[in-house]
Order: structure tokens, then sequence, then C-alpha cells
């Protein structure tokens, strides 16, 4: 299956210089952690859309290019650049770097993603793997001589080699089905792995005892070759879950939870586990609070968004108590910490999700439908074929053993084995390209059924960034003044109104005596008189209910209207639901002017404003008792709940931790398009699944018959073997 | 049939070859980034002047 390459790649240091001409850009970081004198620190950064050559190349070199970057690799398997760097280098610094060469990258929590056990148990299988590979390949040389007619003496020396590779070959490379078939045994079910394990006991045996007794027929060909195919199945399974396993610690490892703060009037940086309530936290601009808390001191302005779903901000003072994960936005902040860690909001909410998805691993799989009745058939199959020769041969056990292993080794589940394993890989392989990382094994399956889609507004249909919409519908010269005051603050607001004023040409008015008042806006002297940019009252304007800033210059306050920018690909994917012929509805807790105009925008009809966290999981739980499928795709604290109740959800990486940790696919693009494919591909390899079964009982119907009544030669059992699953993996292949 | 007694052990020795070879690449991690090194091989940044082996010297680093 898989080939060594010609050339070393990572310890190339053995190959020497000459033998490595591939562009190996630099040693892995992870080779030089050691060798390194100076406090070099390793980097780990997810790259959602490295796809090629030319991305490798460029990313490393925009890396490299970086004073203190000692080395860069890029794995693109797994998307991913380990970076080794001096310590002055921090990852934000990095980040903006490949921003600026094309890529989005995020900070992964390096100690998280360590090599884990997983890593160790795939490559066991892979060792095991290669192994049954070697022998069967052996074995089948010398069956083919047998087969073609070889007699007496020759025979039996081929089977005794066979024997000699095939036995220890079966003890090393069997032992993960013995285990879990004697794990299933113990607790009193019937696995797959029992009648597997029983074919590779029984052929072996049964064979062994044929050579001694220099019998004309052998299955040590088949039992390796059950071996090699299963452990493959096996093995693609283990991948599935390995990546799905990474994925979820990826997302843990994006959020690096450290907060600020302030001891004795020193800001000192800590982990969020050792924040104890009371503690003194700073929150710069831009900053995530880390912990539930109330402000002490400053003022600012809250982006709650991702708790609450409201797009427009709130002010924040003395007094005001905030929650983790609401974003601060111009002013620094103190907080005085009441609850942190676990008895945060964003844990407790956590909490909740793990409720909601213990609920949803009951869910069973096609496999595991098919497994439950396949096994007790072979097994009543094997039996009842060794009772019937037994009477009809008048108590010949070496004839009716030698037919119930045939049977056995012929319904063995060898192409059963493949067929959910092989789709599976063939497709979350290809959706991992497209951007989406599926966590859970069972998603794609899931997905496949769903007929609602239920979405949220702020940070999944919208990207979460404002945009001025009405900026060239005012006066010039009000314009004018707004993108003077507006290009002086960081508010994201005035930062999004200034670079739409660069935009439309306009020249922003010179505003003297500037200054930002935290909280409330942006003020100054324009031709001797004051003039504000900010919050409505502060303005002495009239609020909106969209997202706005007010101008106060002149005789009346002009209100500048925001849109959140839409999720690229998000109109399509909606076009695409609905020739899929979904129902569709939008869900949001923000207010109904934002709702309604993004809802007409996309053609949505099935819309709700305001809505409590609450009430958005009552509208998934009674579609879910009213019979329907639900997909759910939010991003907020506030979808998390219902996220966690859907039947399947899928979250943007920019979204929270819980909603990311309660969702069981994960965008990490930016462009939403990828979610439409997603529901293509998983109807597809739902489909595959359900062919790969036939296929693979279409063979059982042809060669059981024969081998009940004592036709199956080893030859038409490895024939039946290695075309079912070669059938059943070319058909996974043909997912498009 | 004497020509068996040679070609069946060097059948086995050439396949056992193969064994050893993969079970090498593998602890060597040369399957971790498949992916990654089918594209790398399109990339000509070191054609003219090949990777120098271990200690790689600092690239434009101070």
């Amino acid at each position: 299956m898989t080939i060594a390459a010609p050339f070393p790649v990572r310890e190339f240091e053995r190959a020497g210089p000459g033998a490595c001409p591939a562009c190996t850009l630099a040693p892995a970081a992870t080779g030089m952690a050691g060798t390194a004198k100076a406090a070099l620190h390793g980097i780990m950064l997810s790259l959602p859309t490295a796809h090629c050559a030319a991305c490798i190349s460029t990313v490393e070199h925009s890396l490299l290019a970086v004073q203190g970057v000692r080395s860069a690799r890029v794995n693109l398997t797994q998307k991913r650049v380990s970076v080794s760097a001096a310590a002055e280098i921090t990852p934000a610094q990095l980040i903006a770097i490949l921003a600026r060469a094309g890529f989005e990258a995020h900070e992964l929590d390096a100690g998280l993603l360590s090599s884990t056990d997983m890593d160790r148990q795939g490559r066991e299988l892979l060792m095991r793997l290669g192994v049954a590979f070697f022998s069967m390949m052996n074995i089948m040389l010398l069956s083919v001589a047998v087969w073609s007619g070889a007699e007496g003496a020759t025979r039996d020396l081929f089977h005794w080699i066979s024997a000699l590779i095939a036995i220890p070959t079966v003890i090393f490379s069997g032992q993960p089905f013995f285990k879990s078939a004697w794990a299933s045994l113990r607790a009193r079910r019937l696995g797959m792995d029992v009648p597997i394990s029983l074919a590779l006991i029984l052929a072996s045996s049964i064979s062994l005892f044929e050579t001694i007794e220099g019998g004309h027929q052998a299955y040590f060909d088949a039992a390796v070759m059950l071996c090699f195919f299963l452990l493959l199945g096996r093995y693609l399974d283990h991948r599935t879950r390995a990546i799905a396993r990474s994925a979820a610690e990826e997302l843990a490892a994006l959020e690096v939870p450290r907060a600020t703060v302030l001891v004795d009037g020193v800001d000192v940086i800590r982990t969020i586990s050792e924040v104890v309530v009371g503690d003194l936290v700073r929150v710069r601009p831009g900053g995530r609070m880390p912990v539930d808390g109330v402000v002490t001191d400053g003022s600012s302005e809250l982006d709650r968004s991702l708790l609450t779903g409201e797009s427009l901000p709130v002010f924040a003072g003395p007094g005001t108590a905030v929650s983790a994960g609401e974003v601060n936005l111009t002013g620094p902040l103190i907080l005085r910490v009441t609850a942190a860690g676990k008895d945060s909001s964003l844990h407790q909410m956590a909490d909740l999700v793990a409720v909601a998805e213990s609920a949803r691993t009951r869910y069973t799989t096609l496999a595991e439908r098919a497994a439950s009745w396949y096994s007790p058939l072979v097994h009543l199959l094997s039996f009842s074929a060794f009772g019937f020769w037994m009477w009809k041969t008048g108590g010949d056990v070496r004839f009716a053993i030698n037919i119930s292993a045939a049977v056995l080794i012929i319904t063995c589940p060898c192409a059963l084995g493949l067929a959910v394993p092989a789709v599976v890989t063939s497709a979350s392989g290809r959706l991992f390209r497209k951007g989406l990382l599926i966590k859970n094994g069972t998603a794609l399956e899931r997905l496949a059924e769903v007929d609602t889609v239920v979405l949220d507004k702020t940070g999944t249909l919208t990207m979460g960034t404002p945009e001025p919409v009405d900026f060239a519908s005012h006066p010039v010269w009000a314009a004018e003044i707004a993108a003077g005051l507006a290009q002086a603050s960081s508010h994201p607001l005035a930062q999004a109104l200034a670079r739409k004023a660069v935009i439309l040409d306009i020249m922003p008015a010179v505003i003297e005596d500037l200054q930002e008042v935290p909280g409330y806006g942006i003020k100054g002297r324009w031709q001797g008189t004051e003039v504000r940019l900010g919050r409505a009252d502060w303005c002495n304007a009239q609020a909106l209910d969209v997202t706005a800033t007010y101008l106060m210059a002149g005789p009346r306050a002009h209100a500048f209207a925001f849109e959140d920018h839409l999720r690229p690909g998000a109109a399509e994917a909606i076009a695409a639901f609905k020739a899929m012929g979904k129902d569709i509805r939008l869900v949001s807790g923000d207010v109904e002017g934002a709702v309604g105009q993004l809802a007409v925008r996309l053609g949505i009809d099935d819309w709700t404003a305001g809505s409590l966290p609450a009430e958005k999981v009552a509208l998934v739980t009674g579609l879910t008792q009213g019979g329907r499928k639900v997909l759910m795709i939010g991003d907020g604290l506030n979808d998390t709940a219902a996220l966690a109740a859907a039947h399947v959800s899928i979250s943007p990486a920019t979204a929270l931790d819980a909603a990311r940790v309660a969702s069981d696919i994960v965008l990490l693009g930016a462009s939403m398009a990828p979610i439409a494919d997603a529901l293509r591909i998983s109807q597809q390899a739902r489909r595959r699944i359900v062919e790969n079964f036939l296929i693979s009982g279409g063979y059982n119907i042809v060669a059981v018959p024969l081998a009940l009544v004592g036709l199956a030669t080893p030859l038409a059992a490895a024939l039946a073997m290695s075309l079912s699953s070669i059938t059943v993996s070319l058909n996974a292949l043909r997912l498009k | 049939m004497d020509i068996l007694a040679y070609l069946i052990p060097i059948s086995l020795i050439l396949g056992g070859t193969g064994l050893a070879a993969f079970f090498w690449a593998m602890r060597s991690h040369q399957f971790d980034d498949p992916e990654g090194d089918a594209a790398r091989i399109l990339c000509d940044d070191w054609d003219k002047n090949p990777m120098p082996a271990i200690p790689a010297p600092l690239p434009k680093a101070p």
C-alpha cells in the first residue's frame, strides 16, 4: 500500500548532502529542539488554506525570512507548520507575516499536540499490516505453485514453508482481532471480531493439521490474506479516528488560555487555571475576557455577540459584570474575578454540552447494524455446515471441520471490514482538503440524513466584521469629519469607517484636539466646534435598530449604519441547501432589523430574531421531536446547547471554544461554501457504504453455497476474498 | 527441481529486505506527511544547491 519514499526526508542527516535534492527547506523543528544551544522555542501554527507545493514554498520562505526563525517546516497532511525560533519571536508576529503572504494561520498549543498514544497505536497497526503483506505475497507465490499442480513432496514442502511463514504472522498480525474478540466474549457479546478470530485460528490450525498429514488443501494463504485485508480496514478506521482526535486536540490547542493578572501592580501572565477568585485581571482592547468578573477600573465597549448573538457593542464601566468569552473593544479594563476556570460561565456551558453529547454517542452506525445480524448468521452457517457433514459422512470430523472452516473463511467479513473505513477515509480526506475537519467518526453518516438546516447569524452567516452601508449618502462635509475622527480610533466600527473612506476617496477633515473617550467614542475640534463620533446617547442622537455609529457635528446628528460582512460562500451555500430541498431556518439573538435584512438578502423565509439560547435549543429539539434531522450551524456560546442538541452540527474555526467542542465538524477556512459540498459528499458516502455492503454480500451469495457443499478450494477462497476487497475499495474511491 | 533450493530462500530474503526497509522507513517518520512529500518534489528551491546536511546553517539569521 504505502510506498517508501526514495529519499529520507526527516532524518536526512543520515543520507549525507548529495542524497537529498528534494526541497527540504529546513530540518523539522522537533529534530532541532534537542540540538539547539540558544533559547529556541517551538511554535506550531495551523494553516487551513495550504494545499500545494507553492504554498509550502511560500510559507516556509516567508517564515525563514524573519530574523530569528531558525527553521520552518510545513506538514501538508496535517496542514500545520512547525517553527523553531528565538525566544523573542511570538506566534502573533508569524501569523501577521503569513497573513501578508496570503495565508490564514492560527496558533496551536504545541504542548497539547505532542505525539500521542494514538500515534503509537497507528504505527503498531501499520507494522502488523506490513508483516501481513510480506507474508501474504510470499505464501501466495508458493500457493500459486500448488494450485497449478505441484504434487507429492513438492506440495508438502511448499505447505511446510507456508506454515513457517503464516503461523508466526497470524500470531503477530492477528493480535488486534484476538484481543478485541476476547474482550467482547468476556462481555458476552458476539462482535465482528469473534468470527474473524475463529476463522483465523481455525484456518491456521486446520491447515497445519493437513500439512502434517500430507493433505491436499491448506488455507495458509487465506488466513494471511484475511489478516491483511482486515488490518487494512482497521488501519484506515484508526486513521480516521486519529485524525478526528487530533482535530479535537488541535481545536483545544487553538485557544491558548492565558490571563494577565495584576500582582502588586505588576502584570503577570498566568494560565487560566492559576487565576483565582478575587484576583485583578487586566484585559487589553481587542482581548477576550478570560474569566467572569466585575469591572473595577476603566471603561470600554464589549462585543457580546459570541454569547448572545447581538451585534451592537455594549458599554462597560466600573461595576459592569462581564462573562468569560466577551471581547473588549476600546479601552483597557481591569476586572475583579468572580468566577474562574471550572466555575466560569464558559465552563458551565461546556458541562451542559457534555450531557447533550452523550445522547449522541448512542447513534448506531450502518456498520454496527450490519455486524449485529451478520456475525450470528456466519456462526450459524458454519456450525450447521459442520453438523450436517458430520451426519452425512457418518462422523468424518476432518472433512466436516474443513467445510466449516471454508465457510468461515469465505463469509469472513473481509470486504465488510473495508466497506465502511474505505469510504469514510476517502470522504473525510476529500472534506479535509476542502477545509472541513470531521471531529466525530459518525458525523458523516449523520450529515447524510439531514433534512433541516438551522443557522445562526452573527459570526456564522456573517463574519462579525461590520461594513458601513450608507456612508456615501451623507453630506460630504459630514463624511469628511467622520473619516477624520474615525482614522484616529482603534474601535472596529471607526476603523471600518476609515477604510471605507479611503475606498470612496473621501479626504478626512483635519480635526484638532483628538481625544478617545473609552466606552463612548472619539471627540475633537473641527473649525472651532466640538465634534464627536461614537455612541448614540453621547452624540445626542436617536439610536437606530441596526449597528451604527453616530456623528455629532452641525445642527443634527448623523447616523452611519453598518452591516455585517456576509461570510464568503454563504449565499452559495444557502442556494445549494435550497437546491437540495433542505428546510432552512435562521435563528439569531440579534435585533429584528439586522436579522430581517440578512434573511431577505439571502432569501431565507423562515427567520427568528432576538432568540435566547434556550429558545434556540427548544427550536432544535422541537424539530427533532417532529421527526426532522437537524443540521445546526453556529458559533457562539448562545448556540452551544443547540449545537449539541442537533442531529449533527458545524461551527466555524473562529467560533468560541465551547461551540467548537460541541460541534461534529469544524469549518477551518473563512468560506461557507464547503458545507454544501459536505452535505453532498456525505450523501454520496452513505450510498457508497450501502453499495459496498451489497457488493460484499453478493460475493458471499455466490461463494457460500460452494463452501457449504464442499466445493470451495483455497483458490476459490482467495479469489472471492481479494476480488471483493478490491471492488469495495475501488468503489470507495469513486467519491467525487 | 534443485533450483527450488536456491529460489525459495532468495525470494524470502528479497521479501524480508523489503519488510526491513518498510520498518526502517516507518521508524524514521517517513509516513508522517505523505501529501507534503509528494508536493515537495515539485519545488526547485534546492535544485542548484542541495540542502546542506545537519547542522543546518541559520538561514538569514543574525
